[in-house]
């Protein structure tokens, strides 16, 4: 019997089985960020347990709150900074060089196909673009992860979701997760991975992948996965060219990892994009999802375009091409938080900062802000975003607020037009 | 190990998030107990005050499926057991915090829709209590005369998950034995 990509990571980093159909592994990285990392660390210091299992498998960053905003976070920023310092944590980032978390540790060439991740936070689902398990977990399991290395999970079963056809112009991996959620609900892939594939997959760019994985979890999935492939292999070679003699031998090497053709689905499904129109969520969860052309002329106050979904360097290009020239609707706020430094640094480069900024976005530092409400763009009750982020929960940016999650392409669209916009006939000048 | 018992706070509806549950506004907090005031501050549910005697008195929650989906959280979990809530009763929960409750020693049992359809049928003062070990749920509750009724429902527990429980939660269990 053939073995998903799963099962083979499962069966490679086996460290016990407690009982049938629960086992428990040996994981690969532990990443931590400041909002649920410091409660782990008191805890495990009141239990005489402050210790880490391997300090140059643990990775940690202040990205939800940065700069800190008040004396409450900058206690949470003190407790992870001190506590790197204390265990000799290296891969420990801090401001000036820190950015959201699933966009600054694959930057960093820390995840590889076939490892195992774990972090306190839902979207670490995010690094299964790169060919691994990649899990969110609660502050238990990391302090467990943090003191022993190990994680236990239930066996998932595998969806598999084959992406066929040709993306329209104008819409994206956003517009492709978000349809597919519509699809599953909530609720559709819970316990399962979310293995992607298909012609419309090995054509996308590691962002793009990254963007699909991201919101595995809004479908309740374990994880989001995409086979490794010349696209990783390119995107890692900078960390892995003493490993291979080329990049073609690395892509050859990471075939171990593929799926075998008779692996066991516990369900498959096809979606062929060619006919897809850009989404748009229109309620508190994210899979109430319509195509933008119902949704155009609804009222905005605030575009947010960053976030570990959206705000890397072909996201930030995706919404310049249409703010070029252009400028915010008078009454509507925009603001840009580029994920990490080396994509806010890639965008002034390439003259996407100017862009912004003429349009008359507010660019903050890298950083989380607005996404989950705690900085740098929260809503007031009422009022409405159009947001690249990933999840529309009642209150998420904002008690009362209402945010509307969508493309960089249709948040640019829809901060000129000032209400939501179709980004179509936006394109090309 | 925990007690799994208490009356119940029937939440009649799909996909509660941990943002409901608790707001990220409060992951500032780094104790447990300061959680306790802001349980379910954000639930979009008809009827429903955060601020009830319902909600102070609450030993279980009964709800429908998909519960605690979102956020890795666990202040969601956390939030109830400041609120003396140890046990979650539904027709499905999001795997995260699923995980999470057994991790802190705390149930979260999964029934089928029809006998969560019967719960919820039972009225709302019932008194709850699960038997981990004989996998028994007993319902009480006041008879329209002032006495009382009793109803049993039949669950069956993962045996890991039993384990976790009865270790009071995955840090004990896990290093007892890794
Ligand atoms: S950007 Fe938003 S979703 Fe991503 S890690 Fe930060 S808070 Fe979470």
């Amino acid at each position: 019997m053939g073995k998903t990509i799963t099962e083979k990571i499962f069966e490679t980093h086996l460290r016990d089985t407690p009982s049938p159909g629960n086992v428990v592994l040996g994981i690969d990285v532990v990443m931590c960020h400041e909002i649920t990392t410091p409660i782990a660390i008191t805890d495990l210091m009141e239990r005489g347990m402050d210790r880490v299992f391997d300090p140059a498998r643990i990775k940690a960053v202040i990205d939800h709150v940065t700069p800190s905003k008040d004396s409450k976070t900058a206690t949470q920023a003190k407790i992870l900074r001190d506590w790197a310092a204390r265990h000799n944590i290296k891969d420990f980032f801090d401001i000036g060089a820190n950015g959201v978390c699933h966009a600054l540790f694959p930057e960093k060439g820390f995840i590889r196909p076939g490892y195992t991740v774990i972090m306190g936070d839902s979207h670490t689902c995010t690094h299964g673009a790169f060919g691994a398990f990649a899990a969110g977990i609660g502050t238990t399991d990391l302090e467990v992860g943090i003191l022993k290395g190990v994680c236990a999970f239930k066996l998932p079963e595998t969806m598999r979701i084959n992406i066929i056809g040709a993306l329209p112009a104008g819409v994206y991996a956003k517009d492709v997760i978000l349809h597919i959620i519509k699809t599953l609900t909530v609720n559709g892939a819970t316990n399962k991975v979310i293995e992607f594939t298909g012609p419309v997959v090995d054509n996308m760019s590691m962002e793009s992948r990254m963007t699909l994985c991201n919101m595995a979890i809004e479908a309740g999935g374990t994880c989001g996965v995409c086979l490794p492939d010349r696209v990783t292999a390119e995107y890692l070679w900078p960390f892995i060219k003493d490993e291979y003699p080329t990049i073609d031998a690395a892509a050859d090497a990471f075939t171990r990892w593929h799926s075998d053709p008779d692996a066991r689905y516990a369900a498959s499904l096809t979606v062929d994009v060619s006919k897809l129109a850009p989404q748009i969520t229109f309620g508190y969860k994210p899979d109430q999802v319509k195509d933008v052309t119902e949704m155009v002329g609804t009222r905005i106050d605030q575009v947010y375009i960053g976030s570990c979904t959206n705000g890397r360097i072909e996201d930030l290009r995706e919404a310049a091409g249409i703010l070029k020239n252009r400028r915010l609707a008078s009454g509507v706020r925009g603001i840009l938080s580029p994920a990490t430094p080396a994509v806010y640094a890639q965008a002034m480069t390439e003259g996407i900062i100017n862009i912004f900024m003429n349009a008359g976005f507010c660019v903050t530092n890298p950083t989380c802000g607005a996404c989950l409400g705690m900085s740098n763009g929260v809503l007031a009750a009422g009022e409405a975003c159009a947001s690249t982020t990933n999840r529309n929960f009642n209150g998420r940016m904002g008690k009362g607020g209402m945010v509307h999650l969508m493309s960089p392409a249709t948040a640019a669209a829809t901060a000129v037009a000032g209400h939501i916009a179709d980004p179509r006939p936006y394109m090309n000048g | 190990m925990k007690e799994f018992s208490g009356p119940a706070l029937f939440l009649d509806r799909n996909d509660i998030n941990t943002d409901e549950i608790i707001p990220a506004k409060y992951l500032t907090e780094i104790t447990k107990k300061a959680l306790a005031p802001y349980i379910l501050e954000d639930l979009k549910l008809e009827g429903f005050d955060p601020k009830s005697q319902a909600m102070a008195q609450a030993g279980v929650i009964v709800t429908r499926a998909n519960f605690g989906c979102g956020s890795s959280r666990e202040h969601a979990v956390w939030v109830l057991e400041v609120n003396n809530i140890n046990m979650v009763i539904a027709e499905g929960f999001a795997r995260i915090f699923r995980q999470n409750m057994f991790n802190c020693g705390m149930l979260a049992l999964e029934m089928s829709g029809r006998d969560i359809d019967a719960l919820f049928a039972l009225g709302k003062e019932v008194t709850l209590f699960a038997d981990i070990n004989a996998g028994r749920l007993t319902v009480t509750g006041r008879t329209a005369e002032g006495g009382t009724r009793e109803q049993s429902f039949s669950f069956e527990l993962d045996a890991f998950d039993r384990d976790l429980l009865l270790a009071g939660g995955w840090l004990e269990y896990a290093d007892k034995n890794y």
